[in-house]
């Protein structure tokens, strides 16, 4: 499994702080980070720790199998924002 | 030596005052912290912008009344700064002073008839159904089938679901009562959208469009040729787009290609739009459209330029204008009138000659103009404060002439019998929630000065005289 976040990100960087594999993006201060509408975790790299889920200050943050059906969309869109960002950096590259 | 306690006061308690006063907290545990609101509640644009259908995003609150509240910042409610207490008393008695202010107004279309009645800012109408006191007299005419809304930001899709939401799911939330009342008996079946630019260029976050398109009870409409993009926006999509415009096309595109529906109510889309005047004899009848295009300009931002002179028209009897916020100027403190927000590097407020001025500092919108999300405030935020705890370790700001709280509650008794503390506040919050518990909705909001005055026990402090 993996966690997920939802739509309701406020882009509040608590998550990134607590997580001990690096797998939320963008992060402050990365170049996509302003433009981004809320921050994604890596579904191949999340470890299913869940320190996020406690970080949120909004709970926007959910394993995947308990997604609330208004976000049914999200898993994958978390991991099609990683996606493009690989194509991005190997094109970079 | 042992060290002096800063106090700092910090001005407006929305996201970026609370984000302030937690840093602050942080980072000089022993400063006190003063948080000044010009209304008896707290939390700003989180309990007055903020969609009432939005709700999870509010539990922000609990965070900021653990890491603000509950640590020993105080609440100063019912308080205007520049008006009940000036700046120069403020630099009297506190170390430091931060601006929270925000951008309280809104931008101006500058078309004909923006002034008609049933011409509103969107800000108002949000206001207004946020239980905001200043909005609750305000009335919206939602006797018409068909309303405008002019703008493709968030703001501009949570007034389209406000007017499109059933009233069995905005009875399920905080909307002021009042207003929910009035929303029940709305007859607005059609709510168009108007974006000046191409979806390509939609300031929606995808978030907010793809829920416009799973409303109950509610179609979206878009024109199929509205998305076949221009060759100045595909190329912009495909070499600099974010992933959000290129997910907000890809919605786009979905929802052009659905078979018309019969819901009760719609939400029509339309790109490539600009309001070209508001029409109506007495009140709104009508707004006038023309057409854009999308052109490269020097600076290389994708803009929109007029097509041709036709006009289209459409009939409506409510326009909702949200075309961005601007700050405004406050006493006694520079202000930068392009920019529109207080003249700073860093957060450190700067003088006309470019020098910071000694103890003065800006948060939030009123700092970086009306730009981010709620947690852009937090980063926000430490950067001011990392500035103000430079300056406190070399020692400017010195220490205020005043040298106790006790002269500044002083002061606020003398001024503000009705003054609303955390105590005061609790209290309001109690009472919402409980009045939310009995009814089966997060909270009931009391939406009048008086009443908010009532539940925080400052009203017996006025003078009968100042009650109104």
């Amino acid at each position: 499994m993996t966690y997920v976040i939802a739509g309701s990100c406020i882009k509040d960087d608590s998550c990134i702080e607590v997580c001990p594999v690096d797998c939320i993006h963008p992060k402050p201060g990365a170049p996509d980070f302003d433009a981004a509408e809320q921050l994604y975790i890596d579904p191949e790299v999340c470890i299913d720790c869940d320190a996020c889920v406690e970080a949120c200050p909004i709970d926007a943050i959910f394993a995947d199998f308990q997604l609330p059906e208004k976000y049914d969309y999200a898993l994958d869109l978390n991991r099609e924002f990683f996606a493009e960002l690989g194509t991005a950096d190997r094109t970079a590259g | 030596m042992a060290r002096t306690r800063p106090r700092v006061a910090i001005v407006g308690a929305g996201p970026a005052g609370a984000f302030a006063a937690a840093s602050v907290l942080r980072a000089r545990g022993d400063a006190e912290v003063d948080l000044f609101e010009r209304l008896p509640t707290p939390w700003g644009l989180l309990r007055g912008g903020v969609a009432p259908d939005h709700q999870e995003i509010k539990r922000l609150e609990d965070l900021f009344d653990r890491q603000t509240l509950r640590r020993g910042c105080r609440f100063l409610g019912n308080v205007e700064v520049g008006v009940d207490v000036s700046h120069a008393e403020l630099m009297e008695h506190y170390t430091a002073v931060i601006y929270a202010t925000g951008a309280q107004t809104d931008k101006s279309l500058r078309i004909p008839g923006e002034d008609l009645s049933g011409s509103w800012a969107a800000t108002e109408f949000v206001a207004w159904y946020n239980g905001h006191p200043d909005y609750r007299g305000l009335e919206f005419d939602l006797s018409a089938t068909r309303a405008v809304v002019v703008g493709n930001g968030n703001v501009a899709a949570d007034v389209t679901r406000i007017l499109t939401l059933s009233a069995r799911e905005l009875e399920r939330t905080d909307v002021a009562d009042h207003a929910l009342d009035a929303l029940r008996e709305s007859r607005i079946e059609e709510v168009v959208v108007l974006g000046r630019r191409g979806p390509a260029q939609a300031a929606f976050t995808s978030a907010e469009l793809r829920e416009l398109g799973r409303l109950d009870g509610v179609d979206v409409r878009v024109d199929p040729a509205d998305v076949e993009l221009d060759a100045v926006s595909q190329r912009w999509l495909a070499e600099e787009g974010t992933f959000t415009a290129r997910k907000n096309v890809e919605l786009l595109r979905e929802f052009a290609a659905r078979p018309a529906g019969d819901a009760p109510r719609r939400i029509a889309l339309r790109f490539l739009r600009s309001p070209v005047e508001i029409r109506g004899a007495a009140s709104v009848e009508a707004i006038d459209v023309r057409r854009n295009e999308i052109v490269r300009a020097d600076d290389g931002a994708l803009r929109a330029r007029p097509l041709d002179e036709a006009v289209e028209t459409i009939e409506c009897g409510l326009v909702l204008r949200s075309v961005g916020y601007q700050a405004v100027p406050l006493p006694d403190v520079p202000f930068d009138e392009r920019r529109f927000v207080l003249p700073n590097e860093r957060g450190r407020v700067l003088t006309a000659d470019g020098t910071p001025l000694p103890g003065v500092y800006a948060v939030g919108w009123i700092k970086r103009g009306p730009t981010g999300i709620l947690g852009t405030n937090k980063r926000d935020a430490d950067e001011t404060v990392s500035c103000l705890v430079e300056d406190l370790a070399a020692g400017t700001p010195a220490q205020p002439p005043q040298p106790g709280r006790d002269r500044i509650d002083a002061l606020l008794a003398e001024r503000k019998p009705d003054l609303v503390t955390v105590e005061g506040w609790r209290a309001i919050d109690g009472h919402e929630l409980r009045r939310g518990r009995s009814e089966q909705r997060p909270r009931v909001k009391l939406a009048s000065r008086d009443e908010l005055l009532d539940a925080a026990g400052a009203t017996a402090a006025r003078p009968a005289a100042a009650r109104s």
